[in-house]
């Protein structure tokens, strides 16, 4: 029996491989949206609920439709290259590097790892103490990093603003480019 | 390879699945904002899961439809607003003479009160500012037409 795990991140690997050698784009993008959706699961799986809510409805949802929008303005083909040797080798070489230093890494959830001993142990005593949140990750984000939150909140507002300066520029009042 | 063009709009099974589900998408959201002290999520994946459902309907019923249900001016005044809220829930315990943030001097009688007011207000402003943000991207981007 394989831990659905392993599954996962065997779907996970088999995506990314596909996704690079694709050259038809609108599948690719769908594929995206597929990798997200395992990511999800993965971080479900490993009880980071939060994030896995994220992964789904960011990457899964909106960014795979906005990479389809932004598909459907240009051509759904690939430009067809030949296949060059330096880019794979150096891309091997860095997942290899990065696979072995994962090998140095403490056992996942090991309790004794030095993240889980620096603030750790004061989050999840005064979360309930201090706030009487069960939810310790919203005591994290809003109260005891609530100034990272309010910048992370500023980063979203600015990229809007770019994104409206930009790309939404001759609007006059309700009208997006009408055709 | 060649795609059949069928507009979206046009197909019958789509049309009637999302909108039995779009109302559910946002009732989860609302779930996602509010309890996000007691179960998993909060502001932000509030805010996403909300601007899903947006998006949902904007792909199935048409960005026209979308932006009938909401305006453009509804979007960028939400995005600054909720910023402006999490940023006011600050200056609000600054005058009345706690820390910048320090939602604790929010409610004279009980701090825990004023905590978790405190903590509501910023996690909404969290939820309406990427909720907004997050539908402006999409009409920037579906908004455009091919050259």
């Amino acid at each position: 029996m394989i831990p659905i795990e392993f599954l996962l991140l065997g779907f996970l690997a088999v995506t990314a491989v596909v996704i690079a050698r694709l050259d038809y784009l609108f599948a690719a993008a769908m594929l995206t949206g597929i990798f997200s959706l395992l990511s999800a699961g993965l971080f479900t799986l490993m009880d980071a609920v939060d994030v896995a809510f994220t992964e789904a409805a960011v990457g899964a949802g909106v960014s795979t439709v906005l990479m389809l929008g932004t598909l459907s303005l240009t051509v759904r083909e690939e430009r067809k290259r030949p296949v060059r040797f330096l880019p794979f080798l150096i891309v091997v070489l860095t997942g290899g590097a990065l696979f072995v230093g994962t090998l140095d890494m403490p056992a996942y959830g090991d309790p004794a790892a030095p993240i889980h001993n620096y603030l750790a142990p004061d989050y999840i005593a005064g979360a309930e103490a201090e706030f009487g949140l069960p939810n310790i990750v919203t005591a994290i984000l809003a109260s005891y990093r609530g100034f990272d939150t309010l910048g992370e909140t500023a980063v979203i507002f600015t990229a809007a603003l770019g994104v409206m300066a930009l790309l939404a520029s001759g609007r006059v009042g309700n009208r997006v480019d009408k055709k | 390879m060649k795609i059949p063009v069928m507009r979206m709009r046009e197909k019958l099974v789509v049309r009637v699945v999302s909108r039995f589900f779009i109302p559910f998408i946002l009732l989860f959201g609302l779930y996602v904002q509010f309890h996000g002290d007691f179960g998993p999520g909060g502001g932000f994946q509030a805010g996403v899961i909300f601007a899903a459902a947006f998006v949902l309907y904007g792909l199935v019923y048409g960005l026209e439809n979308l932006q009938r249900v909401v305006p453009w001016l509804v979007l960028e005044l939400g995005s600054a607003l909720g910023l402006l809220l999490y940023g006011g829930v600050g200056v609000a315990s600054l005058l009345l003479g706690g820390n910048f943030l320090d939602y604790k001097v929010l409610d004279s009688h009980d701090p825990m009160h004023g905590l978790h007011l405190g903590i509501l207000l910023i996690e909404f402003g969290v939820g309406l500012t990427v909720t907004a943000s997050m539908l402006a991207i999409f009409y920037a981007f579906a908004g455009r037409r091919t050259a």
